[in-house]
């Protein structure tokens, strides 16, 4: 590296300084705080110039090294190896997490805390997988599937509270609710190209919203529905003292009373409804209409030509994930026995749909690992509320400019014509 | 009648405000196919640079007019400054990636951009005390009186001005042709000897300064931010571009007031809980009948 590089580097890295400024100069330097009548500003010159000085720092490393190129090989390399194993071992894989989770509520260092997070963390593994149907075989972006969620958690609901039917049945009403939505909306969606579409369901994710909010007879509006039935062990409700002419839980197996009871029997209700979504969605990728979802993302015209209905193939994929994110919400509500319009928001769309594209697109594997990753790590900087979805939001950003695919990029069609290509 | 006439004149006060954030949407599509989800959020951190350098002006007392020039400047200059980055840092590097790969960074700079200001400025709303008060009254004698604020006059006349200027730099000038070239054929253009790059990044810098103008706007008419204004009026003037027609630009402003004409209506005439409502039914409809909008041209799927 010559003087001239380096000279060339430093005024590249000044100018990046002078645009950091422009850009937290006025945002972070200028702080509006409003006190009494009208607003004041508290100026934050200290956290400007760090930043700044770290932007100018940073810029002039990556130039010295020129560290770009290596980062990024790095990076790849790093994750395409990761691929690899997995890949490779996916089923021991597979099998050791299904043995670990279905041991994990006895494990000695489990306590309520970690079971509340496994719990919240396979709710969205489960969302996932049932998402992973709609934008990973199927190719359909849906920003609005926390409508289906929303849709099942209410219909759970207001069918439980209603009608005091138990959960069993409750929650393939709510799933058929959901599905039903799911052709509902998509019936007239789905002949969208790729981003018109995400626009719209994120639409649709919004209008159900606020719908829900609006709605006071039904949803009761903002306050939500309070007193959902929790859910019973086939009939034996997790009481400490049971109503007349019933037998609780405890009793009836001759246990000491413990609240555990109930979150441990909540952990093994959505780990097999999330393993019922896995099976299914491997399964049904090798029938027809798998096969014709797949092609469908590959090429829409190519389908068209050899006589795939896209819009009837795009609505069945459409409603099966709808009807998972139906299944997913009335557990949902069942575990918080309360809900209200503010846990679905657009957010929580975003996250569902960061945690299908992290972990690569149609990959199973990879909704795991990245649920576990961005659940559990912003569950450890929970103290950090604020910072972990800028964090989150940078995540999304480096992933698509360092590996497209995802973690496991796992776009391989299922069949091919001639066998494996080396 | 009289009422008519009222939210017909807030309607077009609105739908200036969403047309030029439309514009935004519009050109970007234009040049490289994508949605840029992010645009509602420089348009918040537009309103967010106007509110700061309103409150900054507002102690040194200088005449309103000249406050509003300087702010309508720094507000532009800053933001542009935000729409460069954010095309240079989450966009440049995924061109000729896949299809939704520049739509999920952009979903994740916008989660950014709205995190990033809630940190920085705090989640409460932000109130200003109004600037240009007062305003022309009509129809006296009825029962209704119709009231134009200065405001408003200010608002759309700011608008047309600026998209007096938008339309001669996009027609007349280089840059406008180069950037009309780039929306027909990118390696083409290149060959050309015209840096396709620079270019876009201009496109960006535009759509983010007009956007800014839209913030201050926003303040002004308002009174009140926070950092979550983006996501609402980002949706909105994005049914706005398609409903003129996306990658049209006149189509973007008419997208606009279509719009604001038909939020302010349903507010006024129908119901006021559900006017976001009407909003993303308009953008349903039109993308299901006519998804090449007014003035679009239509897209034809080739092998």
């Amino acid at each position: 590296m010559e003087i001239k590089d380096i000279i060339q580097s430093f005024k590249d890295s000044l100018f990046t300084g002078l645009i950091a400024l422009a850009l937290f100069g006025p945002i972070v330097g200028l702080r509006t705080a409003s006190k009494g009548e009208g607003l004041f500003i508290t100026p934050q010159w200290g956290v400007v110039f760090l930043l700044v000085g770290l932007c100018i720092l940073g810029r002039f490393l990556i130039n010295l090294n020129s560290a770009r190129k290596t980062e990024i090989t790095f990076f790849s390399k790093f994750t395409s190896k990761f691929s690899v194993i997995t890949e490779d071992k996916a089923k021991h894989f597979a099998i050791t997490a299904i043995l670990f989770a279905v041991v994990f509520p006895f494990l000695p260092f489990t306590d309520r805390y970690f079971m509340d997070v496994a719990i919240m963390i396979l709710t969205y593994i489960m969302l996932g997988w049932g998402l992973n149907i709609v934008v990973g075989l199927a190719g359909l972006l849906d920003l609005g599937y926390v409508a289906f969620y929303a849709v099942g958690a209410y219909s759970y609901a207001l069918i439980a509270t209603t009608f005091g039917w138990s959960f069993w049945i409750c929650l393939p009403l709510a799933g058929l609710f959901a599905a039903f939505f799911g052709i509902l909306l998509g019936f007239p969606v789905l002949r969208l190209r790729g981003d018109y579409l995400a626009i719209v369901t994120l639409g649709f994710g919004e209008i159900i919203r606020i719908i829900l909010i609006n709605w006071y007879e039904v949803t009761n509006g903002p306050d939500g529905i309070t007193g959902i039935p929790r859910p019973s062990f086939f009939g034996l409700p997790f009481k400490r003292s049971p109503d007349e002419g019933e037998t609780s839980f405890h009793l009836f197996f001759n246990l000491d009373y413990s609240t555990m009871h109930r979150i441990i029997f909540l952990y093994y209700l959505i780990l097999v409804l999330a393993l019922i979504t896995n099976y299914f969605t491997l399964k049904i990728r090798k029938l027809p209409v798998g096969r014709a979802w797949e092609a469908l993302r590959e090429d829409e015209i190519a389908c068209k030509s050899l006589g795939v209905n896209p819009t009837n193939t795009k609505l069945t994929a459409f409603a099966i994930g709808a009807m998972f994110g139906g299944f997913a919400g009335s557990f949902f509500a069942t575990r918080q026995a309360f809900i209200s319009p503010e846990s679905f928001t657009f957010i929580e769309s975003a996250i569902i749909v960061a945690i299908v594209v992290l972990g690569g697109m149609g990959s199973q594997t990879g909704v795991v690992l990245a649920s576990i990753f961005l659940i559990g790590i912003t569950e450890m900087f929970r103290d950090l509320e604020q910072y972990r979805m800028i964090a989150f939001g940078g995540a999304m950003v480096l992933i698509m400019v360092f590996k497209p695919k995802g973690i496991l990029a796992n776009r391989k069609p299922t069949i091919l014509m001639h066998g494996e290509k080396k | 009648m009289e009422y008519f006439i009222q939210q017909l004149v807030n309607g077009i006060t609105l739908g200036s405000i969403y047309g030029l954030i439309a514009i935004g949407y519009t050109m970007v599509y234009g040049i490289i196919g994508m949605i840029n989800f992010a645009h509602g959020d420089i348009f918040m951190i537009g309103a967010f640079v106007a509110l700061i350098s309103f409150i900054i002006f507002g102690l040194t007392g200088v005449a309103l007019p000249i406050i509003l020039l300087l702010v309508l400047l720094i507000a532009m200059l800053f933001t542009a400054c935000y729409g460069w980055t954010v095309e240079k840092l989450a966009y440049k590097p995924l061109r000729g990636s896949f299809r939704l790969a520049p739509l999920i960074s952009a979903l994740g700079m916008s989660i950014v951009l709205q995190n990033y200001v809630q940190v920085a400025q705090g989640a409460r709303v932000k109130p200003m005390q109004p600037l240009i008060s007062g305003g022309l009254e009509f129809f006296k004698n009825s029962e209704f009186i119709v009231t134009v604020s200065y405001l408003q006059i200010f608002i759309v006349i700011l608008t047309i001005i600026l998209m007096g200027i938008f339309t001669y730099l996009i027609t007349k000038t280089d840059l406008g042709r180069a950037q009309r070239a780039c929306e027909q054929d990118r390696t083409m253009t290149a060959l050309l000897g015209i840096n396709v790059d620079r270019t876009i990044s201009i496109t960006f810098i535009i759509g983010s300064s007009l956007a800014s103008v839209a913030g201050m706007m926003f303040v002004l008419y308002y009174g009140v931010i926070d950092f979550y204004i983006g996501f609402l009026a980002g949706i909105k003037a994005f049914t706005a571009a398609v409903l003129g027609g996306i990658g049209s630009l006149p189509g973007a402003m008419l997208g606009g007031l279509l719009i604001g004409l038909i939020e302010t209506f349903w507010a006024g005439y129908v119901s006021l809980e559900y006017k976001d409502v009407a909003a993303f039914s308009v953008l349903i409809v039109v993308l299901i009948f006519f998804p090449t909008g007014f003035l679009g041209k239509p897209d034809i799927e080739k092998v």
